[in-house]
Formats: structure tokens, C-alpha cells, sequence
């Protein structure tokens, strides 16, 4: 390494999306205090600039894909795709939490301000090529989202859920540092592709068990942060007690790049040791849907129904994981970009739905909202469909996509049993369609307010997107399949 | 020489270790983490870590450790009561398996171990001048990343402790 | 200190045993332990062995002086605590406190001469500093980096709770803050602990600001200032000793008057004989630098009033933490722009 290393203008291309958002972010902190506070209106339209921009910057820094600042990290399609699906989770949450903020009379800049360094974080996840930029951007991510979870502090239900969300966090995020450490000692190398390199070389086999424990221990921090089981505990109470463009958020942003890390360290630098892990990941996923689909039945919550959800949705992903080819990287990453769309379309018609103080957040209190709205509804039935993987919406596809590279991998069993898991859920999505639109009216229906500018944007959107990725699939799969090939 | 230091330090850092989990008193147990990361800083030493040794004492004894010791003391948080009563049964049950469980460890690295790489005393390079050399060039990033890290837990901390939104 | 020892010590009833016994003795053990590192004077050759004036130099000694003095709150903080009498647990709290916000500075302080010498060494931080600018001038970091050194020393007066930072023993508002409860060799174990850490500082501001061992005029110039000075100390003490006024001092003042005088005499022969006068001049030169930061602590304890307690933490906030960094700043960007 040359003593007088400076970053090449290639460089900072590559990382361009990341200091843009940074960058904004504190400026929109500073904005705050210069502009006074009848401008805060401003504010999220500055956050969008910033996001907008780093969306082009990201796309742009494809075109020029390689390792940068000494194989820290990696821009390739896997990278640039998670990039724009995060930054994409971050608008939608920007536009349906401004209604929110302003409802809740808490509109302020670090708000903004943290969305875009968690957004960054998750960025930086998903081109990290190294365990030590997965780990600082993981924190980034994560630390935002504690704080963001607990915003709105005189809320009780948002104390529990931030606290519970950092002590639970810290304590997976230590058990991922650790096996950071294990594998460390074990390789000597933190990079990815060097911890390949030395897994295959010949005569290396005794390090097996300890890059395996490395393994295991950096599966609990992977699996807490995707909420898989057994480690899926925190998701139902930290999703409900926070405010709900915050759960939003978190159900599709980190949970997107937790997943970009966790393939690209299993595939890449535990390519080597499958036959080790993957068993881990079977009865993971397994153990996964089960919990969230049965758990789910019983919830009267929407909020914690929609958590439990999420947790079967996160099992799906698992099984694609385990398949362990190209095609279940594939898999993974369309069901990601259409579970992204119909998960924070959901979480949108409930942050509309909710009302100041989150009043109304039980499946009975939709009553009738197909009569009283029915365009949103009619909306919210699409992201509902979509979760049961409905044909012509987007989840079909991916849930189609993923049991296929089961099956290729032949995992039967597991799509069997992934199978049953589907229409089970099919139950408890339904519920809510019936009761929006087979039940009489009642009270939260009939004080509902008109749908917001922002909240009627997100919707919009994230029911284009849906529907796309299931008419027209081929377009982001074949994205998704070329860049599948993981750098190894 | 250096193989029996670094036993009596190892064993200081691990007997700390314990006292930090057993001692029932708040203090006790700050002071019992010093202790470990002080005969942790010791061990690094011995590995040519000088800067990280002194890095570890300055940042975690010195300043970490006392905004903890800070804190119990400002609280006065007395000695804990244990909730619940283990039965005895359950006490030696826990040793046994506790022993295993070492047991079962230390074979696994055992196992793995004659074969790995060891580690010489002494055979790092960790000079202040080339911890900076790395942290400027390679490490550059991280580096860099990280004051963001920073940034966002100072945020953070004062979003949520602040009087009004 | 004699005495102090000899003292009955009573253990207060109500105290933490063991944090109460052990606090003192971190205290004095952490306070003695900086001087390992402190070089007294440059290489010696006596015969055939060839030595430093160190007791062992590690190449990062001033890192550990600052992580040593940054690990000495406990003893104060603990004696606080386990006093478990409210003084003395304000007293500790407000030493914690105290010396966290000082620390900053003084490491910010200590990193700007670091900066212009390249080295983490005491010893190469010395030899950086000799020689003369102009001939007479002498190199060292005082004159580049005076706002490091006064924000060094006021640092260093509120890390070793001197007055006036010397909140943690309030006796107007604390008793006697963190030693309330202490006694016979216990007490004396702090105060030993508070006075050899002004002597760390002392001496550690000597070697990084004023160039150690170094003598501030040429050599030549320079020998003569130590048997000038004991010639002149000892010949004032002989006629003082001898005036009729002092009947009392008939004694002692003549017989140190001529130890001074002897002094003066050795170093007068140490001209003649290399290896004492190396030995001599460097320790001469050392100990004398140390003495007079020395008198400028007493003399500060003397003419200045306690700060009140936010003001302290306001001052170093608000002014030294600033000015250390800016300071560092100009440092940097100066070594940055002179060196290739």
C-alpha cells in the first residue's frame, strides 16, 4: 500500500449515493435552525431532493462497477439493487411520515435527519465487501432506528418498543461482532473474498470448525436483524409500539439490507462451508413461517398482525437463502423488491387508518372502509392480495421464484411445507378484506379523514410497483439474475 | 518469561471476567470490568500492540469506564437482590454443565487448533505511526464511516432526551 | 509523612471495607507509576556501561503518562464512594467529573508538540528540542506552541485538583471532599498521590515544552549558571547565618549555606570530569525546570480564588476545549504544508 493512498475521483463515484445523504442529512439539521420553524414544511421536500439525487447517483455509479477504497467495498448489480430499493423504502416512508409527524405535531429535522443516515447505513450494507463496513453499517442503520422507534418520546408504547429494539439489538449486534472476531482469527482477514479464498485453500479444512462457529454466531446477528426465528421475538411488540411510518420503514428498508449482507457474506465468504450452514437456515426458515403464519392468525392487532407477517415473509427469503445457487439470490432479491412494496403499501393504509395517538390499529376498526374509501381499499386489497401471492401482483411472482429455486436446490420438503405455510396465511389476509368490506361501518370508518397528499403517494406508488413486478416480472428479474453472480 | 505473563494476566482478565458476572454490587462489578480491560491491554501489549494497549486503557478505563462508575455512584444504585432462589439442585446441575460445556469447548479448539496459525509475542506491527498509516489509507473508509456512526448516536441520544420535539 | 504513618488509622464504621482501603493505594500506586517513564537525562557512559536516565523507555511513554493519569480518577472517585458519607461522594463525583472534561484538553495539549516532533517518545521528543534558533534562541516547543502549553498547565493544575480546581476538596462547601473519612497513612497516601502527580505534570510539561534536560544558553555559557547559583545560594545563607539579627538560624543557615557551597564546588569540578558533568548539568537543568513549575503551583494555590463549579466546567468546555483544538489545527496544517 503506497504511504500517500488518496481516493480516486472512481472512488468517490462509487460512493457518491452515501455522501450525498449523509451530507444532506446534516445540513437538514443545520437548515432547521436557520430557516426558523414556520419552514419546516421545507424540510421533507429537502429530505426528498437528497434522496432523489442519491437514487440517480446510485444508478449512475453502476455503470461503473468495481472494488473501491482498498476492496472496502463493491459496486456491482447486487449492490446497486439493494441501494435503490432502500433509498426507493426511504422515500415512500419520507412521504407517508410527513402526514404523520405533522398529525402527531412532531415534525422536526432529525427526523429527516435520521432517516437519511439510516438509509445510508443500509447503503452501506449493501455494497459493504468487507465484515468491518457491514458491521459499522449495520450500527448506522441500526442505532437510527432505535432512536427513530422511540421518536415520539411521551408515548409509552414507543419507549417499550425502542427499548426493547436496542437492548434485544445490542445484544445480536455483539454476537455478530463476535463472529466477526472468530472468523478474524481464523483467516486473518476480515475481507470477504479473502475469507474465501482462505476456506478453499487446501489444507485448510481444520479451520472448518471455527470459521462454522464464526458462521453461527454471525447467523444470530443476521437473524435478529431479518427477524427469522428463533430470533423474532422483538419484531411483534418494537413493529406495534413504534409509530407506524417507522414500523413501515423498518419492515422493508433494514430488513432489505440485513438480507443484502446476509446473502452476500453466506454466498461469498461461507461459500465454502454450505453443507455446514445450511441446515441452520432450513430449519430456520422452516421454524419462520411457521411462527409468523400461526402467530398471525390470532392477532386482532393490525400492527402486530402485519409484524407477524412480516416474520412468515422473512421465512420465504430463508428458504431462498438456503437454496444456495444463483437462482435463489435471484429469488431473494425479487421477493425483497415486491414484499418492500406491498409491505409499506399496508403499513401506509394504517398509518392513514390510525389516526392521532394511533387510536384505531385493530382489524375490526377497517370495518366497512370499503364502502366509506374505496380507492383505498380497493389499494389495500392489492397489497394484501400481493402478500397471499395472488397472480398478477408482485408477491406471487416472487413466492413463485423462490419455491422454484427450492425445488431446483431439492429442498421438496421445504417447499411442501412453505406451500402449506402460504395458504395458511391466505386466512388471516383475508380477515381484513372481509371485514373492509362485508362489515356495517363503524366509528373509526366513519371520522376518516381524506387520504393525505404524501399517504396517497406512497399508496400509489408502491401499487404501481406491485402490480409491475407482477405483470411485467421479467424486467427486475432478469436484473436481479444477472446480478446474482455475486463477486466471490 | 513472556508465556508466564501473559498466563498470570490471562488468568487476572479471566478471574475479572467472572467476578464482573458473580459480584452482586454494581461498583464491584465496573471495577471488575476495568480490571479486565486492563490486563487485556497488558495482553495486546505483549502482541506489539502498544498503541491499541494504550488506546484501550485511555478510551475504555479511562473514559467509558468512569462515565460508568460515574453514573452507579450519581444513582447510588445499591447491591442487587437476587429475584429468585435457585434450588440446590439446580446450583450443582449448572456447575456440571457449566464444566461440560468448557469442556466441550476447549476439545473443539483444541481440536482445531494445533493446525491454525499461532500467534507470536510480539509479531504485530502496532506502532502508533503504522496504526495510523493503516487508519489513513486502507482503513480509510471505515474510518471515515464511522465518525457518521458517531454523528447519528449524538443525534439520537439528544432526539430522545431533549424536553419537546 | 513520618508521623502520618505512625498515626493510629481509624477505618470509619459505616465504610466500604475493601473499595475504602483500596482507593488510597490505587491513588498513590497510579500517581508514582508515570514516573517509569520520564527520562532525567540523556545517554550516560560510565566506564563500560552505557545507559539512559530512565528507568525504561517505552516508545510510547507519553501515551502512557496520559493513559495513566486518565485511569487516576478511581482513586479519588472510589474514596469518595466508599466513605459513603455525602462530602466525600461530591467530592469524588465532582473530581470524575472534573478530570474527564480536563483530560480532553490536556491530551489535545500534548498532541501539538507530538505533532511537530513526530514521536511518541520523551526521549526523541528531547533531542527534537535541542539546539538554538539564531544561536541563542533555544528550540523549544515552548515558543511554537505557547497556547499548548498554558492550556497544558491549566489542565494540568485541574487534573491534579490543585486550587484553583481544587472542587473535590472544597472545605468550605465539602468538609475535606473525597478524604473526609481518611486518616493516618491512608490520608497521607493521597496527598502523596496528589503531589507526585503535580510532579508528573511538572515533568512531563518540562520534557514536551521546555526541552527536558536541555539548557536554555549554549554550552559553554551554561555550565557556569549551576556554580553561580548554589555559590550565590550558599554564600547569601553563610552571611545571613552570620548576621547578629538571626540568633536562632546560628546554625542551620551556615552549614546549609556551605553544603550550597560544596554543591557549587562539585559542579565546579564536574568541568573537569565528562561523565559527572553530563549527569550534573542534565539533572541540574531537569530539576530546576520542574522546581520552578513547582513554585508557580504553590504560588498559584496562593494568590487565586476557587472557581465555582460551572464555571469550571463552562471554562473548560467552552474556552480550553476549543482553543486546544484550534491550536492543534493550526499545528497540523503547519506541519502539513512544511513537510514533504
Amino acid at each position: 500500500m503506497p504511504a500517500n493512498f488518496a481516493p480516486s475521483a472512481a472512488d468517490y463515484l462509487r460512493i457518491l449515493p452515501e455522501i450525498i445523504m449523509t451530507v444532506a442529512g446534516v445540513l437538514i439539521m443545520l437548515l432547521e435552525g436557520w430557516l426558523g420553524e414556520n419552514k419546516k414544511r421545507n424540510l421533507s421536500v429537502q429530505t426528498f431532493v437528497a434522496f432523489a439525487a442519491a437514487l440517480v447517483s446510485a444508478v449512475a455509479a453502476n455503470g461503473n462497477p468495481g472494488l473501491s477504497f482498498s476492496n472496502m467495498l463493491i459496486v456491482d448489480g447486487f449492490a446497486t439493487f439493494f441501494r435503490v430499493l432502500v433509498i426507493a423504502v426511504g422515500i415512500l416512508s419520507l412521504f407517508s411520515a410527513t402526514q404523520y409527524l405533522k398529525r402527531e405535531h412532531a415534525e422536526s429535522s432529525e427526523y429527516y435527519a435520521l432517516l437519511l443516515f439510516s438509509v445510508t447505513g443500509q447503503c452501506i450494507m449493501a455494497t459493504a465487501n468487507e465484515l468491518i463496513m457491514i458491521f459499522i453499517g449495520l450500527e448506522i442503520s441500526s442505532i437510527a432506528t432505535y432512536v427513530l422507534a422511540g421518536y415520539l418520546r411521551d408515548d409509552k408504547r414507543n419507549n417499550e418498543a425502542a427499548l426493547k429494539y436496542f437492548l434485544l439489538g445490542s445484544f445480536a449486534t455483539a454476537f455478530l461482532l463476535y463472529g466477526i472476531a472468530w472468523i478474524y482469527g481464523t483467516t486473518g482477514s476480515t475481507n470477504l473474498s479473502t475469507i474465501r479464498i482462505a476456506l478453499l485453500t487446501p489444507g485448510s479444512e481444520t479451520n472448518v470448525i471455527l470459521a462454522g462457529t464464526a458462521a453461527a454466531l454471525m447467523f444470530v446477528g443476521f437473524a435478529f436483524k431479518v427477524s427469522a426465528a428463533p430470533f423474532q421475538i422483538w419484531a411483534p411488540d418494537v413493529y406495534q409500539g413504534a409509530p407506524a411510518p417507522v414500523t413501515l420503514f423498518m419492515s422493508a428498508g433494514p430488513k432489505a439490507a440485513a438480507f443484502a449482507v446476509f446473502l452476500r457474506v453466506f454466498m461469498t465468504a461461507f461459500g465454502p462451508i454450505t453443507s455446514r450452514w445450511e441446515p441452520f437456515v432450513w430449519s430456520s426458515a422452516l421454524l419462520t413461517m411457521i411462527i409468523g403464519n400461526f402467530a398471525a392468525l390470532m392477532q386482532t392487532n393490525i400492527k402486530r398482525l402485519l409484524a407477524y407477517s412480516s416474520i412468515a415473509n422473512a421465512g420465504y427469503v430463508m428458504v431462498a437463502i438456503a437454496a444456495d445457487s444463483q437462482i435463489g439470490v435471484a429469488a431473494a432479491m425479487f421477493y425483497l423488491a415486491a414484499y418492500a412494496f406491498m409491505n409499506i403499501g399496508a403499513f401506509a393504509v394504517v398509518t392513514h387508518f390510525s389516526r392521532q395517538g394511533e387510536k384505531f390499529v385493530n382489524v375490526e376498526d377497517l370495518a366497512g372502509l370499503g364502502w366509506k374509501q374505496p380507492v383505498t381499499a380497493a389499494l389495500f386489497s392489492i397489497f394484501l392480495l400481493s402478500l397471499i401471492g395472488v397472480p398478477l401482483t408482485g408477491g406471487f411472482f416472487g413466492k413463485f421464484y423462490i419455491f422454484k429455486a427450492a425445488l431446483d436446490a431439492n429442498l421438496v420438503w421445504l417447499t411442501v411445507l412453505g406451500l402449506l405455510n402460504s395458504a395458511v396465511a391466505a386466512y388471516y389476509y383475508l380477515r381484513i378484506l372481509v371485514v373492509m368490506y362485508m362489515k356495517e361501518p363503524g366509528e373509526a370508518t366513519l371520522s376518516l379523514q381524506p387520504v393525505g397528499v404524501g399517504i396517497a403517494a406512497t399508496l400509489w406508488i408502491s401499487a404501481v410497483g406491485t402490480l409491475v413486478l407482477g405483470i411485467f416480472p421479467s424486467v427486475v428479474l432478469n436484473f436481479a439474475t444477472a446480478s446474482s453472480a455475486l463477486v466471490k | 518469561m513472556t508465556a508466564l505473563i501473559f498466563l498470570i494476566f490471562a488468568c487476572i482478565a479471566v478471574f475479572c471476567g467472572i467476578s464482573l458476572v458473580v459480584q452482586t454490587h454494581p461498583i464491584a462489578s465496573a471495577l471488575s470490568l476495568i480490571g479486565v480491560m486492563g490486563s487485556l491491554a497488558i495482553l495486546y501489549l505483549q502482541l506489539g500492540g502498544e498503541f491499541i494497549a494504550m488506546a484501550q486503557i485511555i478510551v475504555y478505563a479511562g473514559a467509558i469506564m468512569v462515565l460508568f462508575v460515574f453514573v452507579i455512584m450519581l444513582l447510588n444504585a445499591g447491591a442487587e437482590t437476587p429475584t429468585f432462589q435457585a434450588s440446590t439442585f439446580v446450583k450443582y446441575l449448572g456447575i456440571v454443565l457449566l464444566v461440560a460445556f468448557l469442556g466441550l469447548i476447549s476439545f473443539i479448539i483444541q481440536a482445531a487448533l494445533p493446525k491454525t496459525e499461532g500467534v507470536v509475542f510480539g509479531g504485530f506491527q502496532g506502532t502508533a505511526a503504522d496504526v495510523g498509516r493503516k487508519l489513513f489509507t486502507s482503513y480509510l473508509l471505515p474510518f471515515e464511516v464511522t465518525s457518521v456512526l458517531i454523528l447519528i448516536a449524538l443525534v439520537g441520544a439528544i432526539v430522545l432526551a431533549r424536553k419537546e420535539i | 509523612m513520618v508521623k502520618l504513618i505512625t498515626k493510629e488509622g481509624l477505618i470509619p464504621s459505616h465504610v466500604n471495607k475493601l473499595f475504602y482501603l483500596m482507593a488510597p493505594f490505587v491513588a498513590v500506586a497510579l500517581g508514582l507509576i508515570s514516573i517509569a517513564v520520564i527520562p532525567f537525562g540523556p545517554e550516560i557512559t560510565i566506564g563500560p556501561v552505557t545507559t539512559w536516565m530512565q528507568l525504561t523507555d517505552l516508545r510510547i511513554g507519553i501515551l502512557f503518562v496520559i493513559a495513566v493519569s486518565s485511569v487516576g480518577v478511581y482513586g479519588v472517585a472510589l474514596g469518595g464512594w466508599a466513605s459513603n458519607n455525602k462530602y466525600s461522594l461530591l467530592g469524588g463525583l465532582r473530581s470524575s467529573a472534573q478530570m474527564i472534561s480536563y483530560e480532553l484538553p490536556l491530551a489535545l495539549a500534548v498532541a501539538a508538540p507530538l505533532l511537530l516532533a513526530n514521536t511518541l517518545s520523551f526521549r526523541d521528543m528531547v533531542n527534537y528540542q535541542s539546539g538554538y534558533w539564531l544561536g541563542f534562541i533555544p528550540r523549544w516547543n515552548l515558543i511554537p506552541e505557547i497556547i499548548a502549553f498554558i492550556v497544558f498547565m491549566i489542565a494540568g493544575f485541574a487534573e491534579t485538583n490543585r486550587v484553583p480546581f481544587d472542587l473535590p476538596e472544597a472545605e468550605n462547601e465539602l468538609v475535606a471532599g473525597f478524604h473526609t473519612e481518611y486518616s493516618s497513612m491512608n490520608f497521607a497516601a493521597f496527598f502523596m498521590a496528589e503531589y507526585s502527580n503535580m510532579v508528573t505534570v511538572t515533568a512531563v510539561a518540562t520534557l514536551l515544552f521546555l526541552g527536558g534536560w536541555q539548557p536554555p544558553f549554549p554550552a559553554p555559557y551554561s555550565d557556569v549558571v549551576p556554580i553561580l547559583v548554589f555559590a550565590l545560594a550558599g554564600l547569601i545563607a553563610v552571611y545571613h547565618g552570620l548576621h547578629p539579627a538571626r540568633r536562632m538560624d546560628k546554625f542551620t543557615l551556615p552549614a546549609t549555606g556551605l553544603v550550597f557551597l560544596g554543591i557549587a564546588a562539585i559542579f565546579g569540578l564536574s568541568l573537569f570530569v565528562p561523565v559527572l558533568k553530563t549527569i550534573l548539568m542534565a539533572l541540574f537543568w531537569f530539576c530546576g525546570k520542574i522546581l520552578i513549575l513547582l513554585f508557580v503551583f504553590i504560588w498559584v494555590r496562593a494568590t487565586l480564588p476557587r472557581f465555582r463549579y460551572d464555571q469550571l466546567m463552562r471554562f473548560a468546555w467552552i474556552f480550553l476545549f476549543p482553543l486546544a483544538m484550534l491550536n492543534l489545527l493550526a499545528t497540523s496544517l503547519i506541519v502539513a504544508l512544511t513537510t514533504k
